[in-house]
């Protein structure tokens, strides 16, 4: 075991795999950087340390900057996907699928299924996301319900490490289009990663916290959080089932209708507004298939219906926090 | 301005010797431009008998373009096509059965039923997919060319897109970025002056020369009669030689006409009066090739006219076992979303 954080675990894999297959290419606005100005190239190595030294390592046809184009980038990946190619696009915020969606959803998510079955698209689309850094509305945003939501597509949001490089490994292994979110607040969460080939499975949640009173369900930065939440509850003597989901599409349903089934009390936190959301669709999912285990109605810890703020101080009150989801958990404990 | 004809189609050209053609690629040539004619006008006559679901934009009149650029393509080059895709994916060298299947919606079908006559597609032939959103296609071709150049191999990635699709952001991206990155990508801009039902002199800010828009992002363009197989074959195969030879992108305009509506149904009210008929007498690309290789005595109308029993022979087996062939099996809706999901 190595112990490194996430931004690490990602170049590292990044590294690993396009060493290992060659049909790997990554593209993006300034993956590489300092292209056409005095600096030169690799002045960056993308705008979030994720891919130092692979333009020098492979080249610029593997290792290619792009004008701020989103729709060609994407669409670009699909292309070359489609052309026998494994494309990693990197969206530098997620919230810039609003400009490239077409590519993700009308594109890329639907050739094997309008194809009738016989085509590949095995791109990989690294989306940079969250709030917690006062980037506000336009550059803050959680938009893997949405994708979610596109059949075609797989969607995973790695924790810790050791997921960032088992899932984005398993990522590039498959042979479908992944939406791979990395919170921008998570870059520097350490942990221990596997040395070697590390793949983890998609759809299997990881069971953070065995407690037994309640069952929460969280992905990304809201795992740490409730995890906090924990802590406290724990000194009241209170146990939290924690599931990290790892992968919204494919859900592990199994493993929250098992834990939802011994505690028959529901918490979802999600960082999003609350309509449509992934914590509405587990709540409805728990309603229909363990209606009976329940006994509390299961509460959904979101950001209220409004876009995300700027200042410090009004964003912290937009992002579900410890003190909410702790909030909720005596909640559904104390209902009769 | 429809039916104008180019007069300066040669002004980007090389002046290159004319391009020779033997007896079996005329023929050939002819039979593909007629297989595209023929599909479309049954097509035409079938979708009255309302078997036929959904929308169908029909290809009929660009015949020249489709074939003269496919037919200097490998199987190995990939092209990204349009919502009016039939003759692209005819000229590939689609299974012609398979396509009519397809949007007869039957099991047989290209596409299992799943796609229609949208999104036909044939990996196997460099056939990367018809394409539902207007400029879908663009940036595709480049990731097909970023992957040929990767290869090496020579290959190129070419985007068709029409009047219409030259208005669309994902267009100009693609474009820059094929030009940034030096990508073997091509940009066949077939102008048949309508989109949808508006007029290219309105919707186009450069209506009289839509490859002065491929110029002004860097590449180099030319300009052909898309109404004429051989001026679109040969101002194609410069621009095809340059491109293969590592020059970065290039774009080519061919002036075409569009014999029926946006899609079958359209009233087609904004026609002038007589215009369909004054395109299909005075721009119509078999016509013109026919007087061509008859009058040089390369091929005799007879020869042209034994195609022509050919195909519309090959067409309607096609139609009667697309009619027969049998429906999905509703079963299988939700099969083939992902190549595996767990």
């Amino acid at each position: 075991m190595a112990i490194m954080n996430i931004r690490e675990a990602i170049v590292s894999t990044l590294h690993a795999e396009m060493e290992r297959d060659s049909d790997i290419i990554l593209l993006g606005e300034d993956v590489v950087g300092g292209n056409g100005t005095a600096g030169g190239p690799e002045a960056i190595g993308g705008i979030w340390g994720t891919s130092p030294g692979l333009w020098e390592k492979f080249g610029p046809e593997r290792v290619i900057d792009t004008p701020i184009s989103e729709s060609a980038i994407i669409g670009a990946a699909a292309g070359a996907a489609l052309a026998g190619k494994r494309p990693v696009a990197e969206l530098m915020f997620a919230d810039f699928v609003g400009v490239s969606l077409d590519q993700i959803w009308n594109q890329m998510a639907k050739f094997r299924y309008m194809f009738g079955g016989k085509t590949r698209c095995p791109a990989v689309v690294r989306l940079v996301y969250g709030a917690g850094m006062s980037t506000a509305a336009q550059h803050s945003q959680s938009v893997y319900a949405m994708l979610t939501a596109m059949p075609g597509l797989k969607v995973v949001l790695p924790t810790t490490p050791a997921d960032a490089k088992g899932l984005l490994t398993e990522a590039l292994r498959g042979d479908d289009p992944v939406m791979y979110f990395e919170h921008k607040t998570l870059y520097g969460v350490k942990g221990e990663v596997p040395e070697g080939e590390y793949r983890q499975r998609f759809g299997e949640a990881r069971v953070v916290r065995e407690g037994g009173d309640v069952t929460v369900i969280a992905c990304g930065r809201m795992v740490n959080f409730s995890e906090k939440a924990a802590d406290k509850l724990a000194a009241d003597g209170i146990g939290m089932d924690l599931l990290d989901l790892r992968t919204t599409s494919p859900l592990d349903e199994d493993a929250i209708l098992e834990s939802v089934e011994q505690t028959g009390r529901l918490v979802v936190v999600d960082e999003t507004p609350p309509r449509c959301s992934l914590a509405a669709d587990i709540c409805a999912m728990v309603a229909q298939r363990a209606f009976t285990s329940l006994k509390a109605p299961p509460q959904m810890v979101t950001a209220p219906h409004s876009p995300i703020p700027f200042a410090r101080n009004l964003e912290r009150a937009w992002v579900p926090s410890p003190q909410k989801v702790e909030e909720a958990v005596r909640r559904v404990l104390a209902f009769r | 301005m429809s039916g104008v004809v180019w007069d300066n189609w040669q002004k980007n050209t090389d002046g290159r010797a004319t391009v020779q053609f033997n007896r079996d690629e005329l023929l050939g040539a002819y039979r593909r431009m007629k297989v595209i004619r023929e599909f479309e006008e049954r097509l035409h006559e079938e979708i009255k008998t309302g078997e036929i679901a959904g929308f169908t934009h029909l290809y009929a009149g660009q015949e020249a373009v489709a074939v003269g650029i496919c037919d200097q393509l490998t199987v190995e080059d990939m092209i990204v096509s349009t919502h009016r895709g039939h003759g692209h994916c005819i000229a590939k060298g689609c299974d012609v059965k398979g396509m009519m299947k397809e949007i007869f919606g039957r099991a047989g079908g290209l596409c299992k039923g799943r796609g229609g006559s949208m999104h036909i597609a044939d990996l196997d032939v460099g056939m990367l997919g018809a394409n539902g959103i207007v400029g879908g296609g663009a940036p595709q071709a480049v990731g097909a060319a970023i992957a040929a150049r990767i290869d090496g191999k020579g290959r190129v990635g070419i985007a068709f897109s029409g009047d219409g699709a030259c208005n669309q952001g994902t267009t100009f991206e693609a474009m820059n970025l094929a030009v940034v990155i030096k990508a073997p990508a091509i940009f066949v801009f077939e102008n048949n002056h309508y989109s949808e039902h508006t007029g290219d002199a309105y919707a186009v800010g450069t209506s009289k020369d839509i490859a002065s828009r491929a110029e002004g992002f860097g590449m180099k363009a030319w300009r052909a009669n898309g109404c004429d197989f051989f001026e679109t074959y040969t101002a194609f195969s410069e621009l095809l030689e340059y491109v293969r030879a590592g020059n970065g992108p290039a774009a080519i305009e061919l002036d075409t006409e569009r014999y029926y509506g946006h899609f079958e149904g359209d009233p087609q009210r904004y026609r002038g009066k007589g215009e369909i008929d004054r395109i299909r007498a005075e721009r119509d690309c078999l016509k013109a090739f026919r007087a061509k290789v008859v009058g040089a005595a390369l091929l005799t109308d007879d020869d042209l006219d034994k195609v022509d029993a050919e195909v519309i022979a090959q067409i309607e087996e096609a139609v009667v076992e697309a009619r027969a062939d049998e429906l999905p099996d509703p079963a299988t809706v939700a099969d083939d979303v992902y190549v595996e999901y767990y």
